[in-house]
């Protein structure tokens, strides 16, 4: 149930008195109001100053500290206040959110001191509201950083037992660890250096011979750079294939970036060393031979910066497509007009559009190298215009998007992280809802047991299971009893409503589902749901009294049902608006979730053996006092599977 | 010598040259969107000027010593109400909107806005749109401290939707329907389509004593007080406050 509304519940209750004249049957008994203590003042002393509230207030949320008996613990009988050494300014935001139902988060409040008062108090920071949650999101998220930045500092200490790969690996990623990883870096950065001069240098004319004009060094010394070539390219293979060996997952490592670079970097050797010198692939190993400038790309292994801007290439990539597609559409458009304008002109270099290209690019970016000029007065008209236009597409949009490449980009992470969190909201909104509604579900089970145990007779039973339900929860619970009664029809959840719509739509042999078929009158249906309860019906055969999970028969394991009942719900249900934990105790029956055509194939919870078989009632069943033990199975098993809705869910 | 407008008498109205008037300008839609445009401004204005109303309407309520006297309740109780009722709308006045949504946070499974529409209606005695605190605490008084016979006229009150003195079967298909919807999809057995219209069959049948098709407040409350499963379901509430 949502926050400030339990005020509105006396309300909704005393509204119900609408539904009395149309319902057939009699109406379940109210909760009694034990307490019926008049409203009062409570003072809260915290530190020395003193906060004062109504009790009420603070029991809206039974489940925090202040909301529930836990505050009992701080009670100081000698001045009749409650004591707490804690930080006063903090506590104000903490007794707002009692007061308006919204948590904020002050700004100039530290975020690890505001989460540590939130986690005294018992109160989960997932309901800070919409106005501040980014904001401590963001600061949560800036220290978590420094946090794992500190964090690696330390990592980088020796680990004592590390095994040589590993070593090796930190010293691949960290050079400046150990002497030995910072040779090694230098070594390979030096390696890489004169590699590409050499890369450069072989193209150089090298002075000429008498008979042979100028050559290129490369030809002319072919030995020498053959060596140094080769030298370079076995360094680079021997710290390839050391990385390969010491990286933890290989497969991810062969992925990466980097180690593409490496390969392209050593392949054009190999390959040339495996080709004959044929004429006719003569051609395309030249072209190989171009692939060796990547080794400069290396060098980013050295250099930060080279990183950081080809991430930022990377993460900027669509905006710099776009700049470049109304680019493209603007030398389109010019080299077109230029065509068609210098067509007429004799000797005209304006040959085709394509050709016109080259003159729309160079006029665009005011370079103007002057091989191709328009002759024809419309030519020069639209040449100018060319230019001018190339001013302003190329020179003033360039700042405007470097400036919206950040905000956008920054505005997406923003979108982003809305989105997400607005999904998280749902959810959580979602949560709370289909939790309060099966929480309802399974306090009416926990209710036939109640009865059931009244029968016997056993006072301690009754009170331990009827104190753990709050009472507005049992109030709520009551009024959609109340609903449940007038119209006579009783809620289920989603799985077993789908069953049923299931069951009906397959099977037809009317001994069934008996409490089914007679739903013929309205009137029939809710007295006959207490009729049949003590009944055994055909199809059942454990000692469940509880109409519901009859209808699903041989279908589940009903003995889980019993437990179920028997385990106290207290925890997961109050909890369950706050907590993000889904009680999902009562899906113990559906735990398998989907339907599939073949009913049999639904999975029962393990571990749970039925107690003996026809109606026996609570004497079989293993005894409440204890539910803890014979519960846990069953709280393990739809805890894995909560877990797992829950991750599902909350994830970010 | 040849008359001016054959066609015209026959057609009975004559065509008109089109001029050039202010009239006729303000038609364009051309015309007529330039302006909107140039003065869009003015409504502007207004609209926020409007906006700046809204938001300081409050409404206080009368003296407590008033309403103690209008209702059963006790000067604490009413204190305790107000408390509650302010807190959730700081300026005194429940709209239907806040309404509906408060209402349909006790029902997650289904739709309790129809329901809390005609609920609406029911509280808001003065049909002025909104929920004064005297209106929810006139109708508490009667809901939880009244007489069964002031609560059935009450419930009465709720069914009569045009509140004519009258329930038609239509009224009663209505409440029927949104009572229906506040259970929602999941239920069992399945809410058929005619549910409700049984339902109301069965009301019919119980309350309807002259069968003329309406049921007036007296075979109402006759009908009721000689049930005694309302009778008793009556009292069920007696201590909600």
């Amino acid at each position: 149930m949502a926050t400030g509304v339990a005020a509105w519940l006396p309300f909704a209750r005393a509204a119900a008195i609408g539904w009395m004249p149309v319902a057939n049957c009699p109406m379940p008994v109210a909760p009694r109001d034990n307490s019926k203590r008049q409203d009062e003042l409570i003072i809260l002393n915290v530190s020395g100053r003193r906060f004062q509230t109504w009790r009420t207030t603070l029991d809206r949320y039974p489940d925090t500290l202040l909301g529930s008996s836990e505050k009992d613990f701080f009670y100081n009988e000698e001045t009749k206040e409650y004591f707490f050494d804690r930080d006063p300014d903090a506590f104000r935001s903490i007794l707002n959110f009692y007061r308006t139902g919204k948590l904020h988060y002050p700004r100039h409040e530290c975020i690890s001191a505001y989460d540590e008062e939130l986690t005294f108090f018992g109160i989960i920071p997932e309901i800070i509201g919409d106005c501040c949650y980014e904001e401590y999101k963001d600061r949560k998220r800036e220290n978590l950083e420094r946090l794992q930045d500190d964090q690696e500092e330390n990592k980088d200490m020796k680990l004592p037992n590390m095994n040589f790969r590993e070593t090796m690996w930190r010293a691949f990623e960290n050079p400046h660890t150990s002497t030995m990883a910072l040779v090694f870096y230098y070594v390979t950065g030096f390696f890489i250096a004169i590699s590409v001069i050499t890369n450069v240098v072989e193209t150089v004319p090298c002075g000429s011979t008498a008979n042979q004009k100028d050559m290129p060094c490369g030809e002319r010394y072919t030995v020498a750079f053959f060596c140094m070539d080769t030298a370079c390219v076995m360094i680079f293979t021997v710290e390839y294939l050391l990385r390969l060996f010491a990286a933890p997952s290989r497969y991810r490592f062969m992925r990466s970036v980097m180690s593409i670079i490496d390969v392209v970097a050593i392949l054009p050797y190999y390959i040339g060393l495996v080709m004959t010198n044929n004429e006719d692939v003569s051609g395309a190993f030249v072209t190989l031979r171009v692939f060796r400038v990547f080794r400069i790309f290396k060098f980013s292994r050295h250099s930060q910066g080279l990183r950081i801007l080809g991430y930022t290439l990377k993460s900027c990539a669509s905006e710099l497509g776009f700049l470049l597609f109304s680019l493209t559409m603007a030398i389109i458009i010019f080299a077109t007009v230029m065509f068609y304008a210098e067509k007429g002109s004799s000797s005209s270099k304006f040959t085709s559009i394509p050709a016109s290209f080259w003159y729309t690019i160079v006029t665009m970016t005011t370079l103007g190298y002057g091989d191709m000029v328009p002759k024809t007065i419309a030519g020069k008209i639209f040449g100018s215009i060319c230019s001018l236009s190339g001013v302003l597409v190329i020179a003033l949009p360039v700042p405007v998007i470097v400036s919206n490449f950040s905000r956008i980009y920054h505005q997406n992470q923003r979108a982003d992280k809305r989105r997400a969190q607005k999904k998280a909201r749902l959810a959580r909104i979602r949560i709370a809802k289909s939790g309060s509604a099966s929480a309802f579900l399974l306090s009416k089970r926990n209710g036939v047991l109640n009865e059931l145990l009244e029968l016997k007779g056993t006072d301690e039973d009754e009170q331990k299971l009827t104190r753990s339900t709050c009472l507005i929860e049992s109030q709520h619970h009551h009024l959609l009893h109340c609903l449940e009664k007038t119209t006579a029809h009783e809620f289920v959840d989603e799985q077993m409503y789908e069953q049923n719509c299931l069951e009906t739509a397959l099977q037809t042999f009317p001994s069934r589902s008996p409490t089914i078929s007679s739903h013929d009158s309205s009137v029939g249906t809710c007295c006959g749901c207490r009729i049949k309860r003590n009944t055994p019906l055909p199809n059942a055969s454990t000692p469940s009294t509880h109409p519901i999970p009859t209808h699903q028969g041989p279908l589940q394991e009903l003995s889980a049902i019993h437990i179920q009942c028997a385990d106290p719900p207290s925890q997961t249900t109050t909890r369950s608006n706050l907590n993000l934990k889904t009680d999902d105790s009562s899906r113990i029956n559906c735990k398998g979730g989907r339907i599939t055509t073949a009913i049999i194939s639904l999975p029962t919870p393990p571990a749970l053996t039925p107690d003996g078989d026809g109606l026996h009632g609570p004497p079989q069943r293993r005894p409440p006092p204890a539910p803890g033990l014979p519960a846990a199975p069953s709280i393990q098993t739809t805890t894995s599977s909560a877990s797992t809705n829950i991750v599902k869910v909350s994830a970010l | 010598g040849k008359d001016p407008n054959p066609i015209g008498q026959t057609e009975g109205s004559k065509w008109q040259k089109p001029r050039l008037s202010r009239k006729s300008l303000m038609k364009c839609c051309l015309v007529k969107w330039i302006i909107a445009s140039t003065t869009q401004q003015g409504p502007g204005k207004d609209s926020s000027d409007s906006d700046l109303e809204l938001s300081m309407v409050r409404h206080q309520p009368e003296g407590l010593e008033q309403l103690q006297a209008q209702t059963q309740f006790t000067r604490k109780e009413l204190q305790s109400l107000y408390r509650g009722f302010k807190n959730e709308c700081p300026s005194g006045l429940v709209d239907e909107e806040t309404f509906k949504t408060i209402y349909s946070q006790f029902f997650p499974q289904g739709d309790a806005t129809t329901y809390a529409h005609f609920l609406f209606n029911a509280f808001d005695m003065d049909r002025n749109g909104s929920i004064r605190f005297e209106d929810f605490v006139l109708g508490l008084s009667v809901l939880l401290r009244g007489s069964v016979t002031e609560k059935l006229r009450w419930a009465f009150n709720l069914y009569d939707i045009n509140k004519d003195g009258y329930i038609t079967k239509e009224e009663m298909l209505a409440i029927m329907t949104s009572i229906y919807d506040m259970m929602g999809r999941c239920t069992l057995p399945s809410v058929r389509d005619d549910s409700p219209f049984e339902h109301v069959e069965k009301f019919f049948q119980k309350m309807d004593r002259n069968r003329d098709g309406v049921v007036t407040i007296d075979e109402f409350i006759e009908t009721c007080q000689k049930d005694e499963s309302i009778m008793a379901s009556m009292q069920l509430f007696e201590n909600v406050i």
